[in-house]
């Protein structure tokens, strides 16, 4: 199971969808006003991710080249359809707090960037690790986002009063500026945490960063070249 | 090679002028409308100002050391943005609103995009909306010992008589440093003689103003009604004291009579239609940041550039 163990932490670690692909940013900022929120969708993600991975490693050599991506999102929008179904069915609080975001989650760069980046390729088994891998990493990252968020902008952690009586929540971080102050905050952290790693002459290189502050070549590092893999490119140009 | 041989490109004017002198010029512009504050609503509306500022030269000076930078809170840029900030603030606010907004204005608005000159937004005007947003009742009480009750704006928005003459010089519910149109007038002509700022920006922002409010305000070009709106609110410490600031205005002439254009419409706006009664702050943070479009498009011809085509 050693390739388990490597997919996984590579999803909750080097390469983080949230803190270092920098995928999946709309629910991101969006609903991690509150640590429950944000982990409630990390894990309905996580779910999503881990079965449309294992479907699409099924069904890999039977799902046509040129129409992968409808493909793909066929079967994503099915397992999305089913979490939501179950969701209101028996959590309809988290149903209500994440509203709209649930039904996008099908649009979510993270599932049809593994899907196209990974599942498609793989078996089934390192697939299905590599959905729970990234699932968890962005569980964790939007449960991080939300605890801040929730801290500083109510003065609770998962719904608990803890901030003392005098401590006036700073609302601006429960609203929409607020996600972005966190998000480049705790970036920010991770990237410091990765440059002292390499400055102590650790081999940090594998851990990616979404941006390397190299913004002339941004579109080489990130997403883009996850989901345009070298074959379809090659293909492209023959087409012209 | 020799430091004789030390070649620059030109233009080869000296001038004393130097950051520094013109920080401390606009501190002296601003003296007279901090005093007015601090006559008006007594000795708490010092301490909030000093809090501020001593808050806005620590946080730069820390800033600075921690990451072993050159330190420069000597060039007054830190002072400026904390008295503002202080004049920007009710005098009922409790002193920690002074230090977590001079913290802000400083950390997150200034340093963090390089220091001074590198902000895309006036620092203290970032931070003035940062905390309008987080403490929105905090910062919106303008009850104090001398007034209670709401600011002029409030009641001319409402349709409550306001005293003209008690707004021109200040004696009404406010923030610190915007109740006194007098003062404020006052140091800026200090500014405009000493040629630190110019009329281009504050002219046509409140010619634009005018003109706006004539025509949506429903009242037609009533002269009270317009000079209520100029006395009132933050409109004069905006217009010469926030929009004209070096680093957040548009460099080219006919980008600052533009951008003093754009405030006076968006000032316009969220006075008039906005949920709020002021909106000179909005206004300016929202003109901070289209200052790169308005340069792009008001960027000079090079010279020989232009003309017939080959």
């Amino acid at each position: 199971m050693n390739s388990a163990k490597e997919r996984l932490v590579n999803g909750i670690i080097k390469e983080n969808p949230t803190f270092v692909l920098m995928l999946g940013m709309c629910p991101t900022l969006a609903v991690t006003t509150s640590a429950i929120n944000g982990l409630g969708m990390g894990l309905t993600t996580m779910v999503v991710l881990a079965l449309s991975n294992v479907f699409i490693s099924l069904l890999r050599n039977i799902i046509p080249d040129k129409v992968r991506i409808p493909a793909f999102i066929v079967i994503i929008a099915s397992f999305v359809t089913v979490v939501e179904l179950l969701l209101q069915g028996f959590l309809p609080f988290l149903y209500d707090a994440l509203g709209i975001y649930i039904p996008l989650i099908v649009v979510n760069c993270i599932i049809l960037g593994r899907a196209e980046a990974y599942a498609y390729k793989n078996p089934v088994l390192p697939s299905l690790f590599d959905g729970i891998g990234m699932g968890l990493g962005f569980s964790v990252a939007l449960t991080c986002i939300g605890a801040v968020r929730e801290l500083l902008g109510a003065g609770e952690l998962f719904g608990i009063h803890v901030m003392p009586e005098s401590f006036v929540p700073v609302s601006i971080f429960i609203m929409a500026p607020g996600a972005f102050f966190v998000l480049a905050l705790l970036t920010a952290i991770q990237n410091k945490v990765k440059i002292n790693g390499e400055k102590k002459g650790k081999d940090m290189s594998k851990i990616q960063s979404g941006c390397n502050s190299d913004c002339m070549n941004c579109s080489d590092s990130g997403c883009t070249h996850r989901l345009y893999d070298e074959k379809v490119t090659k293909e492209d140009e023959k087409n012209g | 090679m020799s430091d004789l041989m030390k070649v620059s490109s030109n233009p080869h004017v000296r001038s004393k002028t130097g950051t520094s002198n013109i920080m401390l010029a606009v501190v002296i512009g601003l003296l007279p409308a901090a005093g007015f504050g601090i006559y008006n609503f007594g000795l708490k509306a010092l301490i909030t100002i000093v809090i501020t500022v001593v808050t806005t030269v620590l946080t730069e000076f820390v800033f600075e050391k921690i990451c072993k930078k050159k330190v420069t809170i000597e060039d007054y840029s830190a002072v400026v943005t904390g008295l503002l900030l202080a004049l920007n603030l009710p005098v009922s606010a409790p002193w920690w609103i002074g230090v977590v907004g001079g913290v802000f204005a400083i950390l997150v608005v200034k340093m963090l995009f390089g220091g001074l000159g590198q902000n895309f937004m006036n620092p203290a005007l970032g931070a003035r909306c940062f905390l309008l947003i987080s403490f929105t009742s905090i910062m919106t009480n303008f009850d104090c010992d001398a007034y209670t009750g709401a600011t002029p704006l409030a009641d001319l928005k409402s349709g409550v008589d306001v005293n003209i003459l008690n707004m021109v010089i200040g004696k009404t519910a406010g923030t610190i440093g915007e109740t006194s149109m007098i003062a404020i007038v006052i140091g800026a002509c200090f500014l405009i003689l000493t040629g630190i700022i110019d009329l281009r920006i504050p002219g046509s922002y409140i010619v634009s103003f005018v003109i706006f409010i004539s025509i949506f305000g429903g009242h037609g070009l009533d002269a009270a009604y317009i000079s209520a709106h100029l006395a009132g609110g933050g409109l004069m410490l905006g217009a010469f004291f926030m929009a004209t600031d070096y680093v957040t205005r548009p460099i080219t002439k006919n980008g600052q009579y533009l951008f003093g254009i754009l405030l006076g419409i968006l000032t316009g706006i969220f006075r008039l239609f906005g949920p709020s009664s002021e909106g000179v702050s909005y206004a300016i943070i929202i003109g901070n940041l289209l200052v790169p479009l308005i340069e792009k498009i008001t960027l000079p011809k090079a010279f020989g550039k232009g003309g017939e085509k080959a």
